[in-house]
């Protein structure tokens, strides 16, 4: 146990010293591949938006005047109009404009803004139009172990860690101690706050286990988009597409008769506005609910992270205006005060993932009819049941 | 939205999928499961402790109270015990003074008729004596010369003298 958290201590240094390392790289103006000028700066944080296939820590510039890249290649698994085709993303050379030749299996293949295309055949070069748009390449299904993916893994890694060594302490104690002190009134809110009040007494259960796993998954995924590594996993929209149609597929899968019935046969208003109604109810349950799930968490996500890079990037380029220490003390000050903003947005983002996802479970399950207490004189009482029902 | 759909990779969406997939069943596998298990058990403990802790004060108050009953009762026992004695005392000494006296009367009563009955003989003697004398006075009268009357006075004179001395 001490070795392992002596060796986390280690990397945890380890990674502060990169970060140092990376925001000097970021603030160097040397030429040759370092970020200086508007166009550079937005290039860089549209290009860090993008997931991408090897992990970079830092670049810098060496004596001879070569740009040097620090950090370490990703495999690259592709499935090409000749079959898979694995290789290390280093063969790229950190190429990503598509002059980087790499051939597999008979198959060329160039990185161009971070996506892996593959040439037409017979084409030796990417020919480029006006727009920059590849003319004699198109894009191949890319299974790569990407940055996103190692964030995904890691995440998923340091959660089943965590929680199942909090798990393992209910054997022994009443009351978790140490981390677990801290896991366990999460996973109180999650179940307390977001999966019983939402989805009601009666089935929340059943749904507390993926609540509780795409809440952690989400929010330490935005709070390592945080951190100098760079992830940016909950800004990738395959990502929190997939998250939204885990939603869909689980509330679509346990929706109830009274459910479907509210959506194709809505009782209680006329028959010729039923169909209208039907057809906006369709919408809302397979196309509305999970675009709002993945549109705002994507968008949330990557618009904090364009703030704070964009905040950080005042260093450089109001450096002639305010002079290297105005600029830095501005960048530096604001930069801060909007990160702190993003560690509450992260969590804010995973609570209304998983609310939201909690709330469309329980408009499925919601159970309209079932039975009343009676006072004394027989009429029905109201439950909360009933009051969660009104809401919904 | 061009941008939103060049940017969505179809390869990230599949090996995410994959990966959640994987990550929802451990979770809810190793750590979820167990986990929540173990707090419901631990709700339903404290719960029932709590159950447990009311049960005992009422019995502790349903106890106090019995307790409070049986006290106000030994009380009220004595008193009635203790009124009954003092009841008993007073009948027991009234009881006594009318024996007493109910006695004393009956006695009175035997001494008047043994000193009446001692009268009526004491009288009847007298009676048979100064019968007994006057017949003794007369026989002696008669055996006596009765002429003259000096005698016959000596005579009865030295008779009651006698008598006198009875």
């Amino acid at each position: 146990m001490m070795q392992v958290s002596n060796t986390i201590k280690t990397l945890l240094q380890l990674l502060i010293l990169c970060f140092s390392l990376q925001s000097f790289a970021i603030s160097d103006t040397e030429p040759e591949g370092a970020v200086s000028g508007k166009e550079q700066v937005d290039a860089y944080i549209l290009h860090h938006l993008k997931d991408s296939h090897d992990f970079h820590l830092f670049s810098y510039t060496s004596d001879s005047g070569e740009r040097k890249h620090v950090g370490f290649p990703l495999p690259v698994i592709l499935w090409s109009s000749n079959g898979l085709a694995t290789f290390m993303s280093s063969e790229f050379h950190h190429d990503d404009n598509g002059h980087v030749i790499v051939e597999r299996n008979g198959s060329k293949f160039v990185k161009l803004h971070s996506k892996i295309y593959e040439l037409d055949a017979g084409a030796s070069s990417v020919n480029f139009d006006e727009e920059h748009h590849a003319t004699n390449a198109h894009k191949v299904l890319d299974f790569s172990i990407t940055k996103s993916v190692v964030g995904v893994l890691l995440v998923g890694l340091l959660m089943l860690l965590a929680f199942s060594s909090l798990a393992k302490q209910y054997g022994k104690k009443k009351i978790p101690t140490g981390f677990g002190r801290v896991l366990e009134p999460l996973v109180l809110y999650v179940r307390d706050e977001i999966a019983r009040p939402n989805i009601g007494e009666k089935h929340y259960r059943k749904f507390t286990g993926y609540l509780l796993t795409v809440f952690f998954f989400i929010w330490i995924l935005n709070l390592m988009g945080l951190t100098p590594f760079g992830f940016n996993v909950t800004g990738q929209i395959a990502v929190t597409a997939c998250l939204a149609i885990f939603t869909l597929v689980i509330y679509t899968v346990s929706g109830n008769k009274d459910y479907w019935m509210h959506i194709l046969w809505m009782p209680g208003v006329p028959v010729f506005v039923k169909p209208i109604l039907a057809i906006i109810e369709l919408a809302g349950a397979f196309i509305i609910k999970p675009f709002s799930l993945l549109v705002r968490l994507f968008a949330n996500i990557s618009a904090g992270h364009i703030v704070v890079m964009s905040l950080i990037a005042i260093m450089f380029t109001l450096k002639e205006s305010l002079g290297v220490a105005g600029a830095t003390g501005l960048s530096l000050v604001l930069s801060f005060f909007i990160t702190l903003i993003e560690v509450l947005v992260a969590f804010l983002q995973a609570y209304i993932f998983t609310a939201l996802s909690a709330l469309f479970i329980g408009m499925a399950v919601a159970e309209h009819d079932h039975d009343h207490e009676h006072d004394e004189a027989g009429h029905e009482v109201a439950d909360t049941e009933d009051v969660r029902a009104d809401f919904i | 939205m061009e941008v939103l759909l060049n940017d969505f990779s179809p390869g990230l969406f599949v090996v995410q999928t994959i990966l959640l997939l994987a990550l929802i069943f451990l979770m809810v596998k190793f750590a979820w499961k167990p986990i929540l298990n173990s707090l419901n058990e631990r709700e339903a403990g404290i719960e029932e402790a709590l159950a447990a802790a009311d049960k005992a004060r009422t019995d502790m108050q349903n106890l106090q109270a019995d307790n409070e009953k049986m006290l106000q009762e030994a009380r009220a026992e004595r008193e009635g015990m203790l009124k009954e004695a003092r009841e008993i005392k007073e009948k027991m000494i009234s009881d006594s003074k009318e024996q007493a006296k109910l006695e004393g009367d009956k006695m009175l009563k035997q001494a008047q008729a043994a000193i009446e009955s001692e009268k009526k003989a004491a009288v009847a003697d007298i009676k048979s004596q100064v019968a007994e004398l006057s017949v003794a006075i007369a026989e002696k009268v008669l055996k006596e010369d009765l002429s003259s009357n000096d005698k016959q006075l000596k005579l009865v004179d030295s008779m009651l003298s006698d008598i006198k001395l009875n």
